[in-house]
């Protein structure tokens, strides 16, 4: 409730925000920053779309849309392309807490990923850093490996 | 864009709101039926309830400046509804006027408020805590209400699950047998309308086997229950060896049914297979896609539709302002798929089922189509707007309510 009660005031603050930003990293950084100038692991990209297709695509959509208040968007989610250990856990323990992305809502539960494997893991969340206007460092299965270790 | 913001915000606080009517997304109907936007910006207007003066109430997903439901009037019967009220301290779908009481639900109780004969809301700020303690466990939470001419509430309570599996949605994991959740949710469950403060232990459990009701009416044509339900999604995700993503696209049906005490519909044991017309054991429960087994003792539906357009709204129509085929006929709002993917997504219309003496009298039809905006909808986000919640007004028109932006459109027959 207090969360909802700040979010409101904030939310005028937040809209001006979201207006100017766009402009203003446009007029500093130029286009088209890519991260630490690091190509992405071999292969990933493609094995890492095969495992969102399969795994992903139904509740998360296949330009990564969501579906409005149910399931969160992909597209330019801090989530993604935030804190890999945060990230790596979301598909390790599922999520069920009522989240915000792009200044909406969403509440359906995310069920746990245990079933893939690291290097699965690994690329599909290599992939969606990569894709929906996202861009961040790839996720390596060492990373999965140590997270899903702090499981048991 | 931030002009508009502001725009809005502001003359949202006040209690005159002008309606700009700018949309200019095209409703198609059959020939004679005209569509009007009466009022628009409303928030995640779910369900949508009119009283016998014309005045409507609309149940609020979230709260919008603070309130969750609305109160609409068109005072200069201009046709646009711009005189907006709002009250209420909690989100919700569910709302019904019956009797001299609004009654309107968040996702775990009921409240009513007292209304004054121009029905206008006594006590605002203190409505009367009807039923308490519903499951609400962030999937399929919306608690929808019917009131039957007898001093009864209607209330479902959807299964927070998709198939009752133990982990749920994860490939590989069973269903549970017996299902657990069946004790508090999947089902409908009736209460008395005038009594406080009622929970599972005073209500009736009506009816069970239902993995999540939106759209339900009382049939006063026949005095009983129908019910709309959403059939269970990911068949081909949870089991690629047994269906493809066309097969998962369209299966299941999406199912109508006439609830009587004691009803149960088979979820999330079987599912209903609109091409084969037959419920169907689930995989979850050894299921083939094919196989019958205990299914065939569950209720049946009256009318099966497209899979996974899922129907949120339903109402009797007993009004004597459309064509004589309309009366006591069905209609349903079709909020719009997602779980279609990655073919393109169905729904997002309102339907007509032709009813006589109580039973589908012929086959469903599109009655109005566009609320999208767009050709095609691949994903859900691209709909302008989707179908939530239908009401009859006093005027004998129907009225649609949208929960992307807050859309109500009138639709009229006019020879
Ligand atoms: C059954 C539907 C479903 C499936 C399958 C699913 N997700 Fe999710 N996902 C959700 C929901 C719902 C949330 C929000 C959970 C919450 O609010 O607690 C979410 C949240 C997320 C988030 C954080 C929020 C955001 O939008 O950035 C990420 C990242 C994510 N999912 C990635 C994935 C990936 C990658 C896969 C496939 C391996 C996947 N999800 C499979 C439904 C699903």
């Amino acid at each position: 409730m207090l969360r909802l009660f700040t979010a409101r005031i904030i939310w005028p603050l937040l809209l001006i925000l979201v207006v100017l930003l766009p402009m203003g990293i446009n007029a500093v950084a130029g286009k088209k920053v890519s991260v630490n100038g690091q190509p992405l692991p071999k292969g990933s990209m493609e094995r890492g779309k095969k495992v969102f297709e399969a795994t992903c695509l139904t509740c998360h959509q296949a330009d990564g849309s969501g579906v409005p208040r149910l399931n969160p968007p992909l597209i330019k989610s801090d989530y993604v392309t935030g804190d890999p250990v945060y990230l790596i856990n979301i598909l390790l323990k599922g999520l069920n807490d009522e989240i915000e992305v792009n200044g909406e809502y969403y509440g359906n539960p995310m069920p746990a990923q245990v079933q893939l494997s690291d290097q699965e893991i690994a690329d599909v969340l290599t992939y969606v850093r990569n894709n929906f206007e996202n861009k961040a460092k790839a996720i390596t299965p060492a990373q999965v490996t140590a997270e899903r270790k702090k499981l048991k | 864009m931030l002009v508009r913001f502001l725009l809005a915000s502001s003359l949202w606080f006040g209690i005159v709101y002008t309606t700009r009517a700018s949309d200019t997304t095209k409703i198609q109907t059959p020939a004679g039926f005209s569509t009007s936007i009466i009022a628009d910006d409303l928030g995640n207007a779910r369900h949508i309830a009119a009283a016998p003066n014309g005045v409507l109430f609309i149940k609020l997903e979230r709260l919008k400046n603070g309130k969750g439901i609305l109160r609409l009037e068109d005072n200069n019967k201009d046709g646009i509804y711009e005189t907006i009220t709002g009250f209420g301290n909690f989100g919700g779908t569910g709302i019904a006027v019956k009797n001299g009481y609004l009654y309107a639900s968040s996702n775990s109780e009921v409240y009513r408020y007292r209304l004054n004969d121009k029905f206008e809301v006594l006590d605002a700020d203190k409505p009367e805590l009807i039923v308490t303690g519903l499951v609400n466990k962030n999937q399929h939470e919306s608690k929808s209400i019917t009131l039957d001419n007898a001093g009864n509430l209607y209330i479902n309570v959807g299964a927070p699950s998709n198939a009752c599996q133990v982990a749920d949605r994860t490939k590989g994991s069973p269903g549970q047998d017996p299902c657990p959740i069946l004790e508090t949710a999947g089902g409908i469950w009736r209460f008395r309308a005038n009594k406080l403060n009622q929970s599972y232990s005073e209500g009736t459990h009506y009816a069970t086997g239902l993995r999540n009701v939106v759209g339900l009416d009382w049939n006063s044509a026949i005095n009983e229950l129908f019910v709309m339900q959403h059939g269970r999604d990911q068949l081909a995700q949870l089991y690629p060896d047994l269906y493809n993503d066309k097969q998962s696209a369209e299966l299941p049906a999406e199912e109508m049914f006439m609830i009587k005490e004691g009803s149960n519909c088979g979820w999330p044991y079987c599912y209903y297979d609109g091409q084969q017309k037959k419920k169907v054991l689930a995989p979850e429960y050894g299921g083939d896609g094919k196989k019958e087994d205990r299914c065939a003792n569950m209720q049946k539906p009256v009318v099966a539709f497209p899979a996974h357009m899922a129907p949120n709204a339903l109402l009797f129509y007993t009004g004597d302002k459309f064509p004589a085929r309309y009366k006591n006929g069905a209609f349903i709002a079709f909020h719009g798929s997602w779980n279609r993917a990655p073919l393109k997504q169905e729904g997002y219309l309102v339907a007509f089922v032709p009813f006589s003496n109580g039973q589908p009298s012929g086959e469903w039809e599109i009655f109005a189509n566009g609320f999208a905006g767009v050709a095609e909808v691949k994903s859900p986000r691209d709909a302008k707007h989707r179908p939530c919640g239908l009401t009859q007004g006093a005027d004998g028109a129907i009225y649609v309510a949208d929960d992307v932006k807050g859309t109500i459109y009138r639709i009229t027959y006019n020879n």
